[in-house]
């Protein structure tokens, strides 16, 4: 056939490519969107059902937002989640690093099968254990408080990280920690002065995963906590400002856009690392 | 530590040089942390349903399955199982087929990807609980700019005004849609690395072969992703089956039960209800699905092991 007929079947590639490019877009990114145009929109143009809702029908007003901050429990909840995530993500690593480099350097059918056993409890969800939790941490008196979840949340992210964290040591090399000891270190010593410092990709990953679960996980957060000025932000946007008859939409979708987008941006970072987590395992 | 006992030969310096008790030791806190915040509440929640324990109650009676029998003779408990798997694999299904559709016009190089792949990724690395937000204003039963759209576009009558979480015939598809939203990024980035990981050779000697798309489609690609086609079916699929957060934001579990799934039944049953008890013995039917995934999960990874 004639290269017009080959170039115009390109430009039919082409367009399919962009069109069904677009359509997922539109679909998957839609609702941020929505909440974007939503913040800054005034609330007679929100109620007015003959206006184009995808537009501004008023000049933009930052109302909602001042709302958010100065009448709700938003920063609260922001500094709860701060802090639940440092102290989670420290645990985390405590807990994870050793365990990791352990089964990473660890040889034998047990030692697998550890870390296949440990992997699995990533997948017992809360959705499980809520129920026993709740009447433990009454019996501790962590009842609303946000130690429940600091003890709590790394029950999830202790497995998946340890997992992670023994892909990324066992690509390091035996030989760097046997110089490390010929030179007069442990092997502890060894860990700790040697792979550690080299496997700072790994440790950062952990961080931003431990801190994203932390940031995203409801379910305990609304079974141990009872006061809005306990809540995280995850928790307290959907329980607090919905509850009542009236639905501070603009304030809603304002909050929900602030709480998302740092953390999105963030992991965005580290999809790629995930995925190996999560695939590493069964395919190889 | 470390320095002091690199410094004087003494028994850390001992432990830390015998490789077996060190790595024992590295380990142990790990298992001991996970033994007792997930082990010890799995069992506690066995044995909470075979007991009549409630929120405020300091006694707790043994009463044998009497729970296991309050719960098959509701009707709701059987509305959510059946709610679960018609919600569960549907949706996994839904996000299969579109996320390999997206993977392949995602393994191509084109300007602005970056951006694409942020926006696509959008979903999944937003909090789930703030997504369901945005989705409960577009669903609004007289805002939604769904139903502005389709009146923009004259696919609706003068009296027709669809609400989405309001109707019983609606309400379990926009909850489906609400899933497939949400994991249709993972599964595609998953694939895509499945496909990116295919060698070219493969595609040029199908290509040499005179294999067209569709035929290159179902002979070539497809097989050669199939294992991690199957990870990201089965990471989706524990996700969505265990998921109470979409439905306790957009629906509680309504109307008339029919968004309510397992998980959101042993939570308002237990923890919103009191009846921890009750609660207990409906979350523990997620259990056998979750074993079964496991098992697949075992096999798969002995199969890697092999070859």
């Amino acid at each position: 056939m004639s290269a017009g007929w080959y170039r115009a079947q390109r430009a039919a590639g082409a367009v399919g490519h962009f069109g069904v490019l677009a359509t997922f877009v539109t679909f998957l990114a839609f609702p941020f969107y929505w909440m974007l145009i939503t913040t800054f929109k005034t609330t007679q143009d929100l109620h007015d059902t003959k206006n184009n809702p995808f537009i501004f029908n008023d000049p933009p007003t930052l109302h909602h937002i001042r709302v958010l901050f100065e009448d709700t429990a938003f920063i609260q909840w922001l500094i709860n989640t701060a802090w639940v995530g440092v102290l989670v993500v420290i645990i985390t690593l405590v807990f994870a690093l050793p365990a990791g480099y352990s089964l990473a350097r660890a040889t034998g059918r047990w030692s697998q099968m550890l870390a296949i056993g440990i992997f699995l409890t990533y997948l017992v969800p809360p959705t499980i254990l809520f129920i026993p939790f709740a009447r433990i941490i009454a019996n501790l008196g962590l009842q609303n408080s946000l130690w429940s979840l600091v003890l709590v949340y790394p029950s999830f992210t202790i497995p998946f990280c340890t997992w992670l964290l023994m892909g990324f040591f066992k690509a390091i090399p035996r030989d760097l920690e046997d110089a490390a000891m010929i030179d007069g270190l442990s092997r502890f010593g060894a860990f700790v002065r040697v792979v550690i410092p080299i496997s700072v990709a790994g440790v950062l990953t952990v961080v931003i995963f431990t801190f994203t679960l932390v940031t995203q996980e409801f379910v305990y957060g609304v079974t141990f906590i009872t006061t809005s000025s306990n809540y995280t932000v995850s928790v307290g946007v959907p329980t607090f400002l919905v509850r009542g008859d009236v639905y501070f939409w603009g304030s809603m979708m304002a909050a929900a856009l602030i709480a998302s987008l740092p953390i999105a941006v963030l992991y965005n970072f580290f999809v790629e690392r995930f995925v190996v987590g999560f695939t590493v395992g069964a395919v190889k | 530590m470390t320095a002091a006992a690199t410094a004087r030969p003494g028994f850390f310096t001992r432990l830390a040089d015998d490789e077996r008790w060190l790595m024992r030791l590295m380990i142990a806190p790990t298992i001991i942390y996970i033994v007792a915040l997930v082990g010890y509440p799995f069992f506690l929640s066995l044995y909470y349903s075979v007991t009549d324990i409630h929120i405020g109650t300091r006694t707790l009676n043994f009463v044998g399955l009497k729970n296991y029998q309050n719960i098959m003779e509701s009707g709701a408990f059987w509305t959510a199982l059946k709610n679960t798997f018609v919600f569960t694999i549907v949706s996994q299904l839904l996000v299969l087929v579109l996320a390999k559709i997206l993977a392949m016009a995602l393994v191509k190089d084109f300007r602005g990807k970056w951006l694409v792949r942020f926006l696509i990724l959008l979903p999944w690395v937003a909090p789930i609980s703030m997504g369901s937000i945005g989705w409960l204003w577009i669903f609004d039963s007289i805002y939604s700019p769904i139903n502005w759209v389709l009146r923009w576009a004259g696919l609706l009558g003068p009296n027709q005004w669809p609400i989405w979480l309001g109707q019983p015939d609606l309400a379990m598809g926009s909850i489906i849609a609400v899933h497939v939203w949400r994991m249709l990024p993972l599964a595609t980035v998953i694939i895509l690395a499945g496909l990116s990981s295919i060698p070219q050779d493969i595609h040029d000697a199908a290509d040499v072969d005179g294999a067209g798309f569709w035929r290159k489609l179902f002979t070539v690609t497809i097989p050669l992703v199939m294992p991690i086609l199957l990870v990201a079916l089965l990471f989706g699929t524990v996700f969505t089956f265990t998921d109470m957060i979409v439905i306790f934001v957009l629906t509680r579990g309504g109307p008339y039960d029919t968004t309510q799934v397992l998980a959101s039944l042993a939570f308002f049953t237990g923890i919103q209800g009191s009846d921890l008890s009750e609660g207990a013995a409906i979350s523990l039917f997620l259990f056998p699905v979750l074993v079964a995934i496991a098992i697949a999960f075992l096999r798969m990874a002995r199969r890697a092991e092999v070859t």
